[in-house]
Formats: structure tokens, C-alpha cells, sequence
């Protein structure tokens, strides 16, 4: 336990003192600062219109000018592992210091450990931070002090986001320890991650339109198709990530994807007449999906073990 | 010999897919001895060192450091063995302190008691002044002394020094080399040695290895090296001479 400390403490400081610091730094500010302007965007358009409840959840999930901090996060968060965590093994390596770490008395998953709890610390500051910035800003801006389920809302989020961000970590950590060079670490993280967040999704809907028949002329079709879509979803821990917060952050959903074609007009007509979901039925809602979260996470830190245990050190 | 064995090995064996390594290799190194170990690049110097260590895990065969299975126990092997690797790795953006202090607290040695072994072993190694200098900026000669001051912080009771004069200046070799018998004379540290320097080798190390292509042709005292392949003392030869004569026959 010592020894996992001792690196982790080692790894925060060697993190707080990189460029990639400043540049996870630079993301924060950024991502605060559009999302504090989204708010005003959105406080303007809402003036006048019917009130709605959780407005300070609203801060979090109405995409405002360009998108909302629950997409963003989805979209980039995954980023932020990969950059926190491509290079942890492989750069060792090469600089010869993986085997005078392991020539001390530790033991060798101490390495991988503290260095999975280094980026854990460091995303949950960065995510923390961020929905402090917003929180604050908002709450200036809106003057509305949140309710206890609120905060317990966005404190939900915040888990399950770092969850979310700390799979990534475990896919660069695997990555690092199977490359050894940290270019193609960094490459092959990035691939694996455009493809599970983007192509995949891409290609479940072709697939699923395909499986399931037209979906206009036929009601069944269309509920075969939303069934396809939510089985594959499990295999984009993109998707997976949204559907876990969906309910959380946004209580005004009932499911975490919607069957129904509705226009517009019916659209609002339906949130006229609805109310939000408590936040215990909310996480039912989700539970699942946080569950499936936790376990590829725990997948992924479990083959990096196995690797990483059965390694030579030495490379030949 | 003169001490009980603390280093022993029988028939340790490495394969790495069709190639063997380390060739049943029988080895003894009495506690407080300078073991020389020669061999040209290859020979499967590292691969042993390693294997002592419980870094590398032996093919076949058996390992007992000071009593302990380095494959069972690695955390009791390598808390009383220190490792100088040939390429020695450092964190260079860490400066001397911090890198001492990083390698105390994973032996277990925090607070004062650490801050005192820190000061010390500078001391001890001249790079008391240098201590606040990152690591990016020391010399060879300066990265190898540090390395030495890592082996007195974890006060290690033995030592596997790969290469340690590697690309050194004259200068700066005959203080390591001074240094390594230090470590034996004065704290009775075991020290296994790897060494392309046959001369120093020669001065410094009680007993000699020959390593070539895995398997250890020779071992013994200098003397007794030069008896078998000369009939004459070592007066009459120098190591290098030894050495070469190993290596044209194998």
C-alpha cells in the first residue's frame, strides 16, 4: 500500500507539472467558459416560457449554442484518459526506469495501480472542477440555489462521468503496456476509441435497419429496432455512458432513449403534461447501464494485470 | 570461498523461444565477496541478473538469494538486493533528492529517518552539492554515483551492478570502481559485478565468471583461472590474457 502511494504521489506530481496539464487545464477553462455562456444563451430563451422544473439541471443538459457539458463530456471525455494514460508503461520502458521501479521491494501490480489512481485523482479534479465552475457561474447567473436532489443529482453524474473517463485510462494503461512504443500506444488508443464511439453506433443503426424492416410503415419494426439499438448500445461505451446519465442528470426523461416519432409540437405539448422522475426511479432507470460501466472497466484494468504480470521486463 | 554461499543457483536455465539464454548455469558468491562477471555482450550476463532478482522468471532450475526464492519471494530479494541497470534508468525531470527520497519511501523509508539517509548517501557519493540538479543535467560518472547512493539508502546487503563503468571516463571508472570496493570493505555488501573493464575487474573482484553463450566456462579466483589454462600463477598473465584464451576456445 506504501508503495502504491508512494507512485501515485509520484505520478500526481510528474502530472501536475507536464504540458499535458496546461493542456487539460486549458480544457477546463474552455469548457467552462462555453458552458457559462450556454447558460445565459439558454436563461434568455427560457424567459417567458412555461417554468420549468430543475432548471439547475438544465445548466448541465440544454445544449445552449453549440452542445451541452453532458455531450461534451461523452464526446471528449474519453480524450482526456487516453492523454492522461497512453504512455504510463511503455514510457517507463524506454527510459529504463520500468525495471529499477521493479527492482525495489513492491510489488509489480503497485505500479499499475498507482498509476490508475494518479489519473483517477486527476480526472475527478478535472471533473469536479468543471461542474464546480458551472455551478457557480450558473448560480450566479440564474440565481436559483439548487435543492438537495439536485446536488445529489449532479454528485451521481460526477461519479459516474469519472467511471466514464476512467474506462479510457484503462484502455491507454492496456495500450501502453502492450506497445512499446508510445506512439503507436497513442495511435491505437485513439483508433480504438473513434471507432467504439463513432463507427460503432454508426454501423448498429445500419445494422439494426436492415434487421428490423422499415420502421414507417410498420410499429412492430420499429420497436425491434429500438431493442437491436439498446442490445448494441453495451458495445459503445459512448452510448453506454449517455443512457447512464440520461435519466440522472435529466429527470424530466422516463426511459433513457425514446421509442416514440414525435414533431415538434407534439414534443412540447408532452412536456407541458409531464413531471419529473424521483431520483430513486431515476437511478433504477439507469442502473444497469452504470453497473455495465463499472464492469468493462474492470475488464479492461483486469487485462492489464494479466499482461502486465506475465511481461518480461526486459525488452529483447 | 571463504563465507557460507548467499548467492546460489543450480542449473538455471532461461529460454527465450528457440534461444537459450542462460545454459544450466551452477553458481556460488559468498556473502561479502566482489564477484567478477565476464562475458562478451550476449552472453547472457543480464538475463542472470535478472533471474537473481525475480525479475525474469528462470526457465528451469533454482535460485536462492541469502535463503529466499527471488520467484516466490521477489519482495524479500529485493529489499536486500540492490540493481544497477546497464542503461540506468532515472527520472530525469526529478533532481537528486527527489529521486532518493522516491526510492526511500518505495523501501518503506519515509519522514526524517529518510531526509538523514538522503543527506548521507550524497555525501557519501559527492553529490552533496549537486543535490537540488535535475537529473537531465549529471554526467555518466554523476548518474552511476547516484545509483550507488540508492543502493546506501535502501541499505542493501547485496548489489548486481550491470556495467557500471560503461562509457565512463578513466577518471570517473576508477572512482566507481573505487566506490564498489567501498561497499564491500566497509559494509560487507555481496556485489556481483558485470564488466567489460578486465583490469579493474582484475584489481577490485575476489573471484571471476566467464560467461560465453549462456553457459559459465570458468569460475574461481584469478590464480586459479590462470593455473587452468596456463600451468603458470597469475603474476604471468594478465585477466585480459585469461579472458581471451576462454573466449577463442569456446
Amino acid at each position: 500500500m506504501a508503495a502504491i502511494t508512494a507512485i501515485c504521489r509520484k505520478e500526481l506530481a510528474d502530472h501536475f507539472s507536464s504540458y499535458r496539464f496546461v493542456i487539460l487545464f486549458a480544457l477546463i477553462a474552455m469548457v467552462s467558459l462555453i458552458s457559462a455562456y450556454m447558460v445565459g444563451v439558454q436563461i434568455r430563451e427560457a424567459q417567458g416560457q412555461l417554468k420549468p422544473k430543475f432548471i439547475f439541471l438544465m445548466l448541465f443538459t440544454e445544449p445552449g449554442a453549440m452542445f451541452s457539458l453532458v455531450q461534451f463530456v461523452a464526446f471528449f471525455g474519453p480524450l482526456v484518459g487516453l492523454i492522461l494514460g497512453f504512455d504510463s508503461i511503455n514510457r517507463e520502458r524506454s527510459e529504463g526506469t520500468l525495471s529499477k521501479l521493479l527492482a525495489q521491494p513492491i510489488f509489480r501490480d503497485a505500479v499499475i495501480n498507482g498509476k490508475f489512481l494518479a489519473g483517477l485523482v486527476l480526472i475527478g479534479v478535472m471533473m469536479g472542477s468543471i461542474l464546480m465552475v458551472i455551478t457557480g457561474l450558473g448560480l450566479a447567473v440564474i440565481g436559483i440555489v439548487p435543492g438537495a436532489e439536485e446536488i445529489w443529482r449532479v454528485l451521481i453524474y460526477l461519479v459516474v462521468s469519472v467511471v466514464y473517463i476512467a474506462f479510457w485510462l484503462g484502455v491507454a494503461i492496456l495500450f501502453s503496456i502492450l506497445f512499446r512504443s508510445t506512439a503507436t500506444s497513442a495511435l491505437a488508443a485513439l483508433a480504438v476509441w473513434i471507432f467504439f464511439s463513432f463507427f460503432v453506433t454508426l454501423g448498429v443503426s445500419i445494422l439494426a435497419g436492415a434487421l428490423a424492416g422499415s420502421p414507417t410503415n410498420d410499429p412492430l419494426a420499429a420497436q425491434r429496432k429500438a431493442e437491436i439499438l439498446q442490445a448494441a448500445v453495451l458495445v459503445s461505451p459512448m452510448e453506454l455512458y449517455s443512457d447512464a446519465t440520461a435519466t440522472i442528470i435529466d429527470p424530466m426523461r422516463k426511459s433513457t432513449r425514446s421509442t416514440m416519432i414525435t414533431d415538434p409540437l407534439e414534443a412540447i405539448s408532452m412536456t407541458r403534461f409531464s413531471g419529473p422522475l424521483p431520483l430513486g426511479q431515476s437511478i433504477l432507470i439507469v442502473m444497469p447501464y452504470i453497473i455495465s460501466l463499472i464492469a468493462i472497466t474492470t475488464i479492461c484494468f483486469a487485462l492489464s494485470y494479466t499482461v502486465f504480470m506475465r511481461q518480461e521486463i526486459r525488452s529483447l | 570461498m571463504t563465507a557460507s554461499p548467499v548467492i546460489e543457483t543450480e542449473n538455471l536455465t532461461k529460454v527465450y523461444g528457440r534461444q537459450t539464454a542462460v545454459d544450466h548455469l551452477t553458481l556460488r558468491v559468498g556473502a561479502g565477496e566482489i564477484f567478477g562477471f565476464l562475458g562478451p555482450n550476449g552472453a547472457g550476463k543480464t538475463t542472470t541478473l535478472l533471474m537473481l532478482l525475480g525479475l525474469t522468471e528462470p526457465t528451469e532450475g533454482r535460485v536462492r538469494i541469502m535463503g529466499f526464492d527471488p520467484a516466490r519471494d521477489p519482495i524479500q530479494v529485493k529489499s536486500k538486493v540492490g540493481y544497477l541497470q546497464e542503461n540506468m534508468g532515472f527520472y530525469a525531470d526529478l533532481d537528486a533528492r527527489q529521486m532518493l527520497r522516491f526510492v526511500a519511501e518505495l523501501n518503506g523509508i519515509t519522514g526524517r529517518p529518510a531526509e538523514e539517509r538522503i543527506a548521507t548517501a550524497l555525501e557519501a557519493v559527492g553529490l552533496a552539492e549537486d543535490r537540488r540538479k535535475k537529473i537531465a543535467a549529471f554526467s555518466r560518472g554523476m548518474r552511476q554515483r547516484l545509483g550507488i547512493a540508492e543502493l546506501l539508502i535502501k541499505d542493501a546487503k547485496m548489489a548486481f551492478l550491470d556495467e557500471p563503468t560503461l562509457g565512463l571516463d578513466p577518471d570517473a571508472t576508477i572512482r566507481i570502481m573505487e566506490m564498489i570496493m567501498g561497499l564491500s570493505r566497509d559494509r560487507g555488501m555481496t556485489i556481483v559485478l558485470s564488466s567489460h573493464q578486465l583490469n579493474q575487474v582484475q584489481k577490485i573482484c575476489h573471484r571471476v565468471g566467464i560467461m560465453i553463450k549462456g553457459r559459465m566456462v570458468a569460475q574461481g579466483p584469478m590464480e586459479q583461472l590462470a593455473r587452468e589454462k596456463f600451468g603458470v600463477g597469475p603474476e604471468e598473465f594478465t585477466l585480459e590474457e585469461i579472458y581471451m584464451k576462454y573466449f577463442l576456445e569456446a
